[in-house]
């Protein structure tokens, strides 16, 4: 029998204090029954003496000092794993809200998991096609990779993740990914978005979620994230799936870890978030990649809303500092109809030399995306001159630039919903937009590849060119 | 790991994440190694009050709880240095990763206790020094070939000074006697091929010197504009995505060091994983080997224990010393040396220890300070006084890029060269990230006599003058934006084609392509040389009355632009190029007559 101890000595936002405790461990589950019978969870997060202080996941509205019961239940926070998980529907604690059979685990496993061996890890290097041009062209998605989206709030991020999880696929293999979705703090509607979505497309038969809403308690949500992931490494590396995690909202979950540092009057780092944010984040997202022997694989898509769209802000710019690129969705693009409005020039993918090339995508991959980036910045400059001198100013190379970069907005940036685009359809409007530079703009492409593609987009390139230059050397 | 006395134990009264409180402590030393629990973790004494000792613990804490005992070893945490290093990846406090992986599968469970050198593997010594002779500490008493490109020297350790009694040839494992000593005060050593050394301490020289030759890096904006001394110290701040990795990655590939310590300090797994594959495949351009064969890893990426990220950075830089004490220069990239700061606000924090700037201790600065301290140009210790250097690069990785941050101020106080990685650059895709404007570095001066004895005479020069380019584009460009382009005179129109030549086909370089990765000193002397070339002679076909508009559209710039892509061995073509723009430029002269 596990001893009950009535010895609440303190309540303070989600914390309590037990007192005169035993033997009791770090990180250790805690069960407080309340008067009313309710049962909550919790977890300790620091022992001193005979004092536990406990975060209580459902929060603490209802316990009391004097009648409310206190059980250490000697383990960590675990999650039951089955297959028949997949089709699921769970809180944000692993437990079954769709009114579906109980779940018969096959084994039960710590939420935390233990630290992946750098040595075990295998590098991620094959080729998602999403269908979205500004992904696959130019922010190449591998398997195993961490990408997240950065947001704002009103910003279509949700479709363009539901997109994601639609349309991904790896190149000339047939397999389809399981997904695995965590959702924090996120309204209902948003979170109805998503399952309406799996269902239309079936994708739910091969998902796991868990949910945890806007009205649930926000320290619950501490462990969602944790929940999905256990399930992920379930599917991916002993059940050799390749699982998609996504995770949404990001800055509900980091919102929840700073109330309870609060709660601890711990010192902030800066601007009043813990101090410890990166490494928390850390345990979170490193969670995902490839394994070295293993055949499943995950891939982590975690969404999150940038408090006053500031990229500099702790939570986008930790997330940044430990995933492997990202995904920013802007306003202005989304004014205009650009759909996706991915903003092609902060959004960076670093894995994406090792996913493209040839045998991968194609050869010339690599060069044209060198050449549209460094084109549409040009172009992205040349619009900034243009508003302040007029567009009369621009030298004739600038102006083509400039029209340029608002032809790549329209047309390959944005695409809609329901374009799904082969990545050599991708490749083939690169060149096609390309084409209307003069060949010596186009440095940043190998000959070899300028011969082979662009003659095959450059319409009445010997008419254009001379009387291009002409056109230069007269004014002056 | 460190040597055992058990008997001595305390009891946890406190567990708070990575820091756990004990009593009954008395007889503890500062920065001794305990082991807490039954489960056996692996732990630093971080602070003594009373018997109370406050540990910090390597491993994730989670079960461990109050009255579980902990065991004193009475040693400070040493690393194991011997023949076996080079190649191995160690996590922050020196355990075998791949041993690890071999022994418990994919994940790093508690409490493994394993030996950071192989002790059955048999290395060849070779003895240098014979029985009779006397020696003083860091004299040479043998060498081990322990890579094709490493021979691992044995050498007396410090505190040594005698005669040797006997010196053995053949093979042996490290913990076999090879050589006994007899130390002038009539004590005995038997000496193996392995030391132990405590991270915290710096190994011992004989005198500090100024760096005076470049650490050469096969990077263009680094070698030519901003290079680091070998024995300097450097650091590379910048916003997430900016490319310090790349940089780190780069340097570890290519800089002409002859050992390499590479600490990922709470950085990214996958980041690890690449080094360990591409490592071995890549080759040395100087030997051919590959370039495993002169590197250790220390990987304490972010998601293994906070407190072990703190120990990596100090694990890894003794590693280094060691190699420098036997006459090699050692280049030593650790990313991030943010984390590792972070870390210690972490331990910090829950010390419950006041404050400084953002929540990080006030002792940060002097941190900092220390570790790259440790750098530098040295004699060494033994009678030959051969030279060691051992050059630190640290990324610093500020909260939103932002330059004020501490850790970032902290470092530049002490750096001597400042790489500055801009976001507005690497958004722009021009790599690497790092402004010509705001970067710096102090070791021109030191190295101008190396660059122009073992580079070319006016090379110095050249670097002068492509950088006054770059500073009246700076400006001339602020011009431009206010009034517009048609305002700039026809030589100032010359100066920023020539400052775009010399930042597009220069300065930017790409790392993933295989001939741009890496460019030799001369060929980057040879394609300055070019680009200068084309800026003077193309000024004086402007005074000559030919328009501007005409030089900045001549084809020629195009082959300027790609002599990045001709292989090394074809760097006679570059060098022809300047005949072609002379060509070029009379027939322009030609026409305009
Ligand atoms: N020299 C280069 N050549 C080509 N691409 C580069 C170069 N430097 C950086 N990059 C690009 O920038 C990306 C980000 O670089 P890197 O990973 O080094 O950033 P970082 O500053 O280390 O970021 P973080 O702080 O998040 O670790 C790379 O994945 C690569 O795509
Ligand atoms: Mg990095």
């Amino acid at each position: 029998m596990l001893k009950e101890y009535s010895t609440i000595t303190k309540i303070s936002g989600p914390l309590i204090l037990v007192e005169e405790v035993e033997g009791v461990k770090y990180e250790e589950i805690v069960e407080v029954k309340l008067p009313t019978g309710e049962i909550r969870r919790g977890r300790v997060l620091e022992v001193d003496r005979d004092k536990a202080l406990v975060q209580i996941f459902e929060g603490t509205t209802g316990i009391d000092v004097t009648k409310s019961k206190v059980k250490f239940l000697g383990k960590g926070i675990e999650l039951g794993l089955s297959m028949d998980m997949l089709g699921r529907v769970f809180d944000g604690l692993g437990r079954p809200i769709d009114k579906g059979p109980k779940i018969i685990p096959e084994r039960r496993a710590d939420i935390n998991g233990a630290p992946l061996n750098p040595y075990a890890r295998d590098y991620p290097n094959e080729f998602i096609q999403t269908g979205i041009s500004a992904i696959d062209g130019l922010n190449t998605l591998v398997r195993g990779q961490k990408l997240p989206i950065f947001s704002g709030s009103g910003l279509p991020h949700n479709r363009v993740a539901a997109q994601i999880a639609r349309q991904a696929t790896v190149l000339g293999k047939e397999e389809t990914f399981a997904v695995v979705f965590g959702a924090m703090g996120i309204t209902f509607e948003e979170a109805d978005f998503f399952i309406s979505d799996f269902r239309r497309t079936g994708a739910i038969e091969r998902a796991v979620l868990f949910i945890n809403l806007a009205d649930d308690p926000a320290v619950e949500r501490l462990a969602t994230p944790r929940m999905a992931f256990t399930a992920a490494e379930y599917l991916a590396f002993e059940k050799d799936t390749h699982v998609l995690v996504i995770l949404t909202d990001m800055t509900n979950y980091c919102e929840a870890l700073r109330q309870v540092s609060a709660a601890r009057k711990e010192i902030p780092g800066r601007r009043g978030d813990p101090g410890y944010l990166y490494t928390d984040l850390a345990t979170v997202y490193e969670r995902a990649g490839r394994v070295m022997g293993k055949k499943g694989s995950i891939t982590l898509i975690p969404i999150l809303t940038m408090p006053e769209d500031d990229k500099t802000h702790p939570i986008p710019d930790l997330t940044g500092y430990i995933t492997e690129g990202q995904v920013i969705l802007t306003r202005p693009l989304h004014r205009k109809k650009v759909s996706p409005p991915i903003d092609v020039l902060p959004s960076l993918s670093r894995l994406k030399d090792k996913g493209i090339g040839p045998e991968k995508t194609r050869e010339d991959h690599a060069d044209v995306f060198n050449q549209l980036f460094a084109a549409y910045a040009r172009g992205k400059e040349a619009q900034e001159l243009a508003v302040i001198l007029g567009e009369a100013a621009l030298s004739d190379t600038d102006k083509l630039y400039l029209k340029f970069s608002a032809v790549f907005e329209e047309r390959y940036v944005s695409q809609g919903e329901e374009e799904n685009r082969t990545i050599e359809q991708t490749l083939d409007l690169g060149w096609e937009l390309l084409s209307v530079f003069p060949r010596a703009e186009l440095k940043r492409i190998r000959e070899e590849y300028l011969d082979k593609y662009l003659t095959r987009f450059k319409k009445e390139e010997t008419a254009a060119e001379p009387e291009k230059e002409a056109e230069m050397v007269a004014p002056t | 790991m460190n040597g055992e006395a058990r008997e001595r134990t305390g009891t946890i009264v406190k567990v708070a994440g990575p820091l756990v409180v004990a009593e009954g402590m008395s007889g503890a030393r500062m920065f001794d190694v305990v082991k807490v629990s039954d489960k056996r973790l692996i732990g630093e004494i971080i602070e003594l009050s009373g018997d109370l000792a406050s540990i910090q613990v390597y491993e994730e804490t989670g079960g461990i709880g109050t009255g579980e005992p902990v065991y004193q070893t009475g040693q400070p945490l040493s690393v194991e240095l011997g023949p076996g290093l080079i190649e191995s990846i160690y996590d922050g406090i020196q355990r075998p990763l791949d041993v690890i992986r071999e022994m418990v599968g994919e994940s790093i469970t508690r409490g493994i206790e394993v030996p950071a050198l192989n002790r059955e593997k048999k290395w060849a010594f070779e003895p240098k020094a014979a029985a009779g002779d006397s020696v003083v500490e860091g004299d040479l008493l043998g060498e081990v070939q322990e890579t094709t490109l490493v021979i691992h020297k044995i050498l007396v350790p410090p505190g040594i000074n005698g005669t040797i009694e006997r010196i053995e040839s053949g093979e042996f494992t490290v913990e076999e006697t090879v050589c006994v000593i007899k130390n002038d005060d009539g004590t005995t050593h038997d000496l193996s091929m392995m030391q132990r050394w405590p991270v915290r301490k710096s190994r011992p020289y004989k005198e500090k010197l100024a760096p005076h030759i470049a650490l050469t890096t096969g990077q263009r904006v680094l070698d030519t504009f901003f290079p680091v001394g070998k024995g300097g110290t450097a650091c590379v701040p910048g916003p997430f995505g900016s490319g310090k990795t790349v940089v780190q990655h780069q340097l570890a590939k290519w800089a002409d060091a002859e050992i390499i310590v590479y600490i990922g300090c709470g950085e990214r797994g996958n980041e690890m994983t690449d080094v360990l594959l591409e490592f071995p495949e890549l080759k040395d351009p100087r030997s051919g080997d590959p370039l495993m064969r002169r590197t250790v890893l220390i990987a304490n990426t972010s998601n293994m224990p906070v407190a072990a990220r703190e120990a990596s950075v100090y694990t890894g830089i003794t590693i280094a010393e060691y190699f420098r004490d036997m006459g090699y220069s050692v280049a030593v990239m650790a990313d991030s040396t943010s984390r590792w700061a972070e870390a210690m606000r972490e331990i910090s924090g829950r010390l419950e220890e006041m404050p400084g700037e953002e929540g990080y201790p006030a002792y940060l600065g002097a941190k900092v300070a220390e570790f790259y301290e440790r750098a530098g140009r040295v004699t060494c210790l033994g009678s030959d006084s051969r030279e060691g250097a051992m050059s630190v690069i640290g990324a610093v990785s500020p909260p939103g890029g932002d330059l004020s941050d501490p850790v970032v101020q902290a470092t530049l106080r002490v750096v001597k060269v400042f790489w500055s990685l801009e976001d507005k650059l690497a958004y722009k895709r021009h790599f690497p990230a790092i402004s010509w404007l705001t970067s710096y570095s102090l070791y021109l001066e030191n190295i101008e006599t190396y660059l122009r004895e073992e580079v070319a005479e006016d090379m110095p020069d050249l670097r002068s003058e492509a950088m006054r380019l770059l500073e009246e584009e700076a400006e001339l460009e602020e011009i431009v934006r206010l009034v517009g382009i048609d305002a700039l005179s026809p030589a100032d129109r010359l100066t920023l084609e020539a400052s775009r030549s010399i930042r597009e086909d220069f300065l930017h370089q790409n790392a993933f392509h295989e001939v741009d990765t890496y460019t030799s000193m001369e060929k980057q002397y040879k394609m300055l040389h070019v680009i200068l070339h084309f800026y003077h002679r193309a000024k004086d076909a402007l005074e000559k009355g030919v328009p501007i508009t005409t030089i900045e559209t001549l084809p020629i710039r195009e082959r300027i632009a790609r002599a990045k892509y001709m292989a090394e061995d074809a760097a006679d073509q570059i060098v022809a190029l300047e005949d072609e723009i002379d060509k070029a430029i009379k027939d322009v002269l030609a026409e305009a007559a």
